[in-house]
Parts: structure tokens; sequence; C-alpha cells
């Protein structure tokens, strides 16, 4: 899979890729900002101004600084500090990276899951495919929060309370995924049995090849195209999932604060005064989050010839 | 031809202009078709047979298009038409049939409701008229029991019977001129014959004037009057059918009539004639004559100079071979 | 030519049926029976070692589904089918063993060809699949022998087909076929797609190559012009029968069932020899609702009570097969 979506990608950015990204500035924008978002989170152990998590640089006195460009600010804090003295900017920046590990965790294992469902439904057939489809649309009758909340809880009351938190980043990963393949699966196996029909599929089970084989190495490459962009514009989704499960208090514990659990801190403190603490991580929860799906919105512009 | 030309189109170019250059995609092509005649234009795929149709009904796709030269009905340029005057000359003079009856048809309309709005949009009739009229159309198409017919819906016509539909349509509002885009391609050969047969009584019956565009030669044969030859968007040839049928000048057209097949002609696993190499690609037509990569009869000009039309006897040809006069 | 009349390949009495109903839910509500299309009824005949046998016919009549049932890609509903003297479905046969000895060719040179693979991985499948070549080098060089056996360059392999015309990529799915070194190709209008130009060097391409290999072909096709050109011996199908079956020439110049008088009669007169294509009358039939009897018996002109009610069975006139009563009570 790895070396077909990479030659996909190569022959993508070989012409009209390449041509339609230079020619949309906001996705030029939107493409810069969601490097900064992944480059800060990425790099946030080494340039990150505090490490937040570090209690013997916190200092309790440093507590409920409003950010620099304000009277109160201090120029050691540029977006001010929350009630425990931690650095906003720094938690933001450790907070993005759990969001987008989660996001991208999470958006794999859905692809994983979905494009397996998709294609055995989709070449298969028959009864396997008639149960992955209306399990598929038993889901969807369900919010996709309401999914990932369940699936949450049954972890909790499953899993004893400290393990739980050990494990609390997978039982996100897991319940997010869990709770996205259904637009893999479906879109895999239109593609899938468009795909099946076509005479290189016939031509190798002429060969006698195995079945899963030709799933393999001859649908699947062919079914990419589309997966790559639901991905892309899956991830907004799943950061905000994570987020906003984090903000119900199911996701992440506070040890290990993601932007949502940021916000649902900060949240307290908006009555009293303190907004700092709950506005710069939302804000950039929506930087983040339109900046990709803005690239992906993009990028299924480009890969559709109908729309252009 | 003695009388004027219903249909003339002059140095016809069509342009495709892509982010690598400007593709030409029809090049320099000139010919007429009088009142009742039935013009074949034949081609490989991408030869710009389909393209120059287009250009006449006026459905050219952007972006492709008009770049140089001219098209007239009756007389009257209609290549720089507005949109909305040449979509009133498409359907009331020009008529168009497509390749697939089954996307030519509005599936969620019956036969009947689309040659009445057809008819009442073009003629000044009332819908009583109208219906007659549709009536008459599908009879003279050759659909048995028109009134049954009339109000069954397009996916309850069988392909042949639907072609008929569309030729009914596009005979809505007795067009001066059809232009018929791979009529017979979609469909079976005994359905062809059927076909065939009924595009030639039209254009006599009604002096309707018919540009006849597809690739079989068969087809041609049987039905043109006259040929045109396209290769990589020129003009190859241009004659009387029977002498280029029997005659090729062009080396293309001689080989492509050597590649067909034919029933008790050859003998049985004997090589076919076969002209090497294929079509060059629009983005890589060679300098000179655009055939000189396959030409068996080529020579020096050929790869330096383009050749014009030429007349050789009844015919045109675009060949160098014929530059010292008809031979 | 090495025509030993001995059978490579027997279909005998052959069938298979499409389940057309519609979906079991509206089946229930609606109380819809099942639906069962005959796509292939009672078809039997041999392909003989070396020959080429077309199946002709219009669009609908069963001749691709029976190439697909010999080459596997549909299971049979009835009938058997023999390869080399042994019937494939039989218990103690080596069904793949058989298998690898035939190879199919396709239409759409556009859809037959994985975009994805480049062509040397599209050639060397077959070879990896049956593990034809010991080393690397030597599926290299049997690539590159292929590659040049159907007239492109070996350096060709390294690109991917959407860089190839219609006619190259035909070329490459031959090399394809031929890389299992298969006895018996199944062509299923192998040229339909392609423009006339092109067509002739493929078809010489095929002669060629079965002159030189020894293959043995059945050559899907509704182009009788180019059954003509290719065929020893053509089968003419119609609504899922072999109504028709004799050598080639003898078809095309003594056509004897109605049908097939028809189908030579609508053949476009190239040669403008001033003979009148007779106007045929009527449409196929519903397969869904064939007609009883013969099904062609709505069409024909000599059409009696026996054919309205009796279906003809395929017989010898001659050295022709002919399935029609009136051939055979010498009406016709």
């Amino acid at each position: 899979m790895a070396t077909a979506a990479a030659g996909w990608l190569r022959r993508a950015w070989g012409h009209d890729l390449a041509w339609s990204f230079r020619r949309s500035p906001v996705t030029i924008l939107a493409a810069f900002l969601t490097l900064v978002c992944v480059g800060s989170a990425l790099f946030a152990p080494w340039i990150a101004p505090h490490n937040p998590f570090d209690s013997a640089t916190l200092n309790l006195s440093d507590g409920f600084t409003p950010p620099a460009w304000t009277e109160k600010g201090s120029s050691k804090y540029l977006l001010g500090t929350d009630d425990q003295g931690r650095d906003i900017l720094s938690t933001i920046m450790y907070g993005a990276r759990i969001s987008l590990g989660v996001g991208l965790a999470a958006v794999l294992f859905s692809a994983v899951l979905g494009v397996s469902l998709g294609l055995l439904s989709g070449y298969l057939g028959g009864r396997l495919d008639a149960v992955i489809m209306r399990v598929a649309d038993i889901q969807l009758s369900f919010p996709a929060i309401l999914i990932a909340l369940l699936i949450d809880g049954v972890a909790r009351v499953a899993l004893p309370r400290d393990m739980h938190d050990q494990l609390a980043v997978y039982v996100l990963v897991l319940a997010i995924g869990v709770s996205g393949w259904v637009q893999y699966a479906r879109t895999v196996r239109g593609s899938t049995l468009v795909e099946k029909n076509k005479e290189y599929v016939q031509a190798a089970r002429v060969i006698g090849r195995h079945p899963l084989a030709i799933m393999l190495r001859h649908v699947l490459p062919n079914v990419t195209g589309p997966v790559l962009v639901i991905a892309t514009i899956h991830i907004a989704t799943a950061i905000i999932t994570e987020a906003t499960l984090s903000f119900l208090g199911v996701g992440v514990p506070p040890t290990q604060p993601s932007l949502g659990t940021l916000v649902r801190i900060g949240n307290d403190f908006l009555i009293s005064g303190e907004w700092w603490i709950t506005v710069f991580p939302g804000a950039a929860l929506v930087v983040l989050v339109l900046s990709v799906n803005l690239v992906g919105d993009w990028l299924r512009d480009a890969l559709n010839p109908k729309l252009r | 031809m003695s009388q004027a030309p219903l249909l003339e189109v002059k140095n016809l170019r069509i342009e495709f202009p892509t982010r690598q250059g400007t593709l030409v995609a029809v090049d320099d092509v000139s010919f007429s078709i009088a009142p009742g005649e039935v013009l074949g234009v034949v081609g490989e795929s991408g030869a710009g047979k389909s393209l120059t149709g287009m250009a006449i009904i006026g459905l050219l796709e952007p972006p492709g298009r008009i770049a140089a030269g001219e098209i007239r009905l009756e007389g009257k340029r209609i290549d720089n038409l507005p949109g909305e005057r040449m979509r009133r000359i498409r359907g009331r003079r020009i008529g168009a049939i497509f390749q697939d009856p089954l996307t030519s048809l509005n599936p969620l309309y019956t036969v009947g409701a689309q040659l009445d709005e057809t008819i009442l949009t073009h003629l000044d009739v009332d819908k009583g008229e109208a219906r007659r009229r549709a009536l008459r159309l599908l009879a003279e198409v050759g659909i048995p029991a028109p009134e049954a017919r009339i109000d069954h819906y397009p996916h309850q016509f069988s392909g042949g019977m639907r072609q008929r539909v569309v030729i009914a349509l596009a005979l809505c509002a007795e067009p001066r001129l059809i232009v018929a885009d791979e009529p017979t391609t979609a469909l079976d050969v005994s359905i062809q014959a059927q076909i065939i047969a009924l595009l030639k009584r039209l254009a006599r019956e009604h002096g309707t004037a018919v540009m006849l565009i597809t690739h079989d030669m068969g087809v041609i044969a049987e039905t043109a009057d006259r040929v045109a030859v396209m290769y990589a968007g020129r003009l190859a040839e241009l004659g009387p059918v029977r002498e280029v049928i029997h005659q090729p000048r062009h080396p293309y057209t001689a080989g492509l009539m050597g590649s067909i097949p034919k029933i008790g002609a050859v003998k049985r696993h004997a090589r076919l004639v076969q002209i090497d190499g294929a079509m060059p690609r629009l983005n890589a037509i060679p300098p000179g004559c655009a055939f000189n990569p396959r030409c068996p009869k080529r020579f020096e000009r050929c790869f330096t100079e383009r050749p014009e039309p030429l007349q050789v006897g009844n015919a045109l040809a675009s060949c160098w071979l014929y530059a010292d006069g008809p031979r | 030519m090495d025509l030993d009349n001995r059978p490579l390949v027997r279909l005998i009495e052959v069938g298979r049926d499409f389940d057309v109903s519609r979906p079991w839910l509206n089946r229930v509500l609606e109380g819809a029976p099942r639906q069962l299309l005959r796509a292939v009824d009672g078809v039997s005949f041999d392909v003989r070692k070396g020959e080429t046998l077309a199946l002709v016919g219009e669009s609908g009549c069963g001749k691709s589904t029976v190439a697909r049932l010999i080459v596997g890609l549909f299971a049979l509903s009835r009938g058997r089918i023999e390869f080399d003297g042994m019937d494939l479905a039989a218990p103690g046969t080596d069904e793949a063993a058989l298998r690898r000895r035939m190879q199919m060719i396709f239409q759409d040179p556009y859809a037959s060809l994985n975009p994805r693979w480049r062509v040397s991985d599209i050639v060397a499948e077959p070879i990896r699949v049956l593990r034809l070549a010991a080393t690397r080098e030597a599926e290299r060089e049997r690539v590159a022998e292929l590659l040049r056996q159907v007239g492109l360059s070996p350096d060709d392999g390294e690109r991917y087909p959407h860089e190839f015309s219609g006619g190259q990529r035909q070329r490459i799915s031959i090399a394809r076929a031929l890389s299992g070194n298969p006895e018996f190709l199944v062509c299923d209008e192998p040229t339909s797609a392609l423009d006339v130009s092109v067509q002739a060097q493929i078809l010489n391409l095929m002669t060629e190559l079965q002159e030189r290999l020894g293959l043995t072909y059945l050559f899907i096709s509704h182009n009788l012009a180019v059954v003509s050109h290719i065929a020893d011996r053509v089968g003419v199908m119609y609504l899922g029968r072999v109504v028709e079956l004799a050598e080639a020439h003898q078809l095309f110049a003594v056509p004897r069932h109605p049908y097939t008088r028809m189908l030579t009669d609508a053949i476009p007169d190239l040669l403008m020899s001033g003979k009148a294509r007779t106007p045929v009358a009527g449409e196929v039939p519903n397969p869904l609702a064939p007609p009883a009897g013969c099904a062609f018996n709505p069409r024909c002109p000599h059409a009696n009570d026996r054919c309205r009610a009796e279906r003809p069975q395929l017989l010898g006139h001659g050295t022709a097969l002919v399935a029609c009563h009136a051939v055979q009570e010498q009406r016709l």
C-alpha cells in the first residue's frame, strides 16, 4: 500500500495537483498554518518556551498571569499562564501534540478498518457484504460522538481505574477510530464494485490468483484516491471529536491535556475574568481544524475532475 | 454540385488551450454539403470528425473554441452567433443525432412529451397539431403502432427503436441539416441496416442535408454521396464515395481501405494491409504532412511542407504525390 | 499448421443461468417471482487443436458468456467442459493445471491493464504466479522477449499503460496472455475497440503468433468481416444457443440458417457491388421471455407451426451443423 500510495502521490504531484495548489491562495495559507501547527506540535519539547508538565519549573505565584501585551502581563509568558502557573503557549503546543496524535492515529485506524471491510464487502459480496453494510447502516443512525462515548464508557467499566488512565489515549483512538470507519468502507466498497468488474481483475482471476492477492495488489491501489481525501477531511473531524470528548471529561486525563482538555480547564475561569486560559487553546483548535479542513477541501476538488 | 451548398465550412480551425500549450484539434478543414446530400465524414478516433460536427451544431465544449474559419448555413454565418440565437437555429434548422440513444432522451418524460415540447418550441402550432405531427413522425421513422407507443418512456423502447425516436426528435422542426455522429455504432448489425436505410430515405424525401460522422467505412459506402476522410485534425481526402473507395488517392485512405477485412475478397489468413504505427497525438503532430511517419510513399517535401487539397479526378487529396497535376 | 482434428476443448450441453430477480425484500413485498436468465443453453462444440473457431452473434446472444465459462470466470449451471480430453470439473482432475494452459484476451484495452502497474509487472504477473522463471534475470529476459514478440520494445516495460495507444495496449494484453505459455487463447472481441488500421495490425499479429506458437484460438466477435478473415470455423449464436456451425468459407458462401442469412445480408457492402442490403425485420426478443419453439421464429420468414412449438436441434447438414426445421425439412 505504501509504495502504491507513494506512486499515486508522485504522479498526482507531477501534473495537476501542484498547479491547482499554486492557483489557490487560501489553500496555500491553510497549508502554511497546518504546517505551523504540526511543526510546533511535533517539536514542542524543543521549541516551547517552558515545559508546563515539569513541576520543578512551575511557580504557583506566576498563576493567572494575563497575556504579555496586557497591563499585568509578563514577557516571560506570551499568552499568560493558568491557575497553576503553566505557560499557556507551551500547554497549547503540548496539547496540539496530543490532539494531532490522537486524531492521526484514529484516522489511520478508521481508514485501515474501513478500507479492509470495504474491500472485502465489495469484492466478495454476498452475505458478508450484507452483514457489513447493515452494521454500517446501523452505526450511521447514531451520531459519531455517541458511538465514541459508548466505546469509552465500555472501556471504563471493563478496565480497572488506574489502568484506564494509562490506556486513556489508546481507548480514545479506538473510540474515535471505530466511530468513523463507515465512510471509508462505503466509498471503498463502491469503487471496488466498479473495479472488480474491470477486465484487468478478470485477467488476474484467469491466471488463478488468490482473491486476497487480487484485492490487495490489483483493486486496492485503484481505490486509494478517494480514501486519501476522506482521510484528510476526517483528521479535522477526529480532532474535533477528541476535543469534544476531552471537553466532556471522558477524553485524555488532565495530566496529559489535549486542546479540548485545556478548553475545559479554562472554561472554569472564564466567568472570573481569566479569559485567556480558555480562549487561546480554543483559537488554536479552530485554526488547526479550519486549515486541515481547507486543505482537505482543496484536495477533494483538485482530485475530482468533474468539479474543475 | 449543381445546387448552392446548404452548409459551407471554410478553413475551420478548432483549438484547445491547455497548460502545455495550444492543441490544434481541427486544422484548416473545408467542405460543403448540398441539400439532399449525405456527406460522410470518416476517420479514426481523435481525427477531429466529432469536433467538427460539434462546432457546426454550436455545441463545442469549452475550452475548445473555433480559432479560425467560418461555418455558413444557407449562406449566413453561424459560427459567431451568440448562444441564444444559435440555440434557436439548433433544433429549428439543424438537427443532431448522437451515438448513444439512451443519453439523448430524457428518461423521466414520455417520448410523446419530448416530441411535443420540441415541436412547440420551434414551430408556431397548437398542442393538438403538435401531437398530430409527433404521431406522423413516429410513423415515418418506422415505429409500429405509434398511437400506443407515444406515451411510453424511453426505457420501454429497445436500442434500435430508441435511435428511431432520436431521429424523430431531430426531425421535429423539419431541419435543413442533420448532423449524425456515429448514429449506428451502438447498434447491432441487423439494426444498423434499418437505421441507415431510414436516414438515407429521409434525406432523399425531405431534401435534408446529412453530415454522417462515423468510423465505419461500410456505413459510409452504403449511405453517403460524398466522403471526407480526416486524419489528425486535417482533411486527407474528399470526393465522391465510389471514387474514394475504389480509387483512393491519399496513401492514408488507401491504407485504410486495405486494412478493412472483406468477406470473400481476401484469402483467409492472408495478411491484411496494415498501416504501421498510430495516429500522432495532438501535441506531437509532425511538421509537413501529418501522415508522413506512417506513409509508404513519402518523400522529402512531405517532411517540410504541409500539403494543400489538390484536385485529382473528381476528388481532392491533400498529398504532394499529386502536386504535378492529376495523374 | 498442425490440424490433427483432435479437439483441444470440448463443450458438452453447456448452460449458464443468471439470477436477475429483484432483491429479496422487493420479491417479498411485491410478490415478484424469482427470475432466471438463460444466458447460455445447451451449447456443444469442439475446438480443434491449432484452429481458430469464431463465435458470432449480436449483443446478448451469450457469446461472451461462453468465453467466460470456458476460462472459469463463471461457473457452469449445466453441462461440462473438457480440456485435452479431461473434464475440468471432475473430482480427479487437477483443474488449476489445465487452466494454466488457457488464457484470455479482453475487449477493452483501457480496462484490461491495471493502471497502477508497470507494463513489465503486468506481463510478468503470470510468470510469477505460475513460477515459470527461476530467477529475476530469467524473468526479465522472458518479459523482454514477449514484448519483442508482440512488436513492442523491451524498454516499454518501464512505462505505465496510460502512456500507450489502444493498439499498443492490446499488444501488451497479448504479451501478458502469452507469458504463461498457454496453448489455448480465448479472445473476447479483441479488436472491436480499435480503429480499423490498428485492428489490421492486431489481426496480423494474432495470425503470426498462431503460426509461430501453434496456438488454438476461440475468437468472439460481432464483426462478420473480421471473423471471415481470421476463422477456420464459425459458430453463429442466437439467444444463448448455437444455430449454425460450419467451415468459415462455407458459412459465408452458403449460409443455411435463416438467421445466418440475415446476418450476412446485413453486412455493409463495402465493395459497392450494388447488392441491396436486405432490410431485416424485428429485433432480438427479450431473453427473459424467449419465444417458444425456435427462438428466431418471430423474425423468420420461413417459420411455420412446428417452428413455433418445437425447438430445433443442431443437426448435421452436409459438413455444417444447423438448428433449423426448415433446413431439415428441405423447405429452404
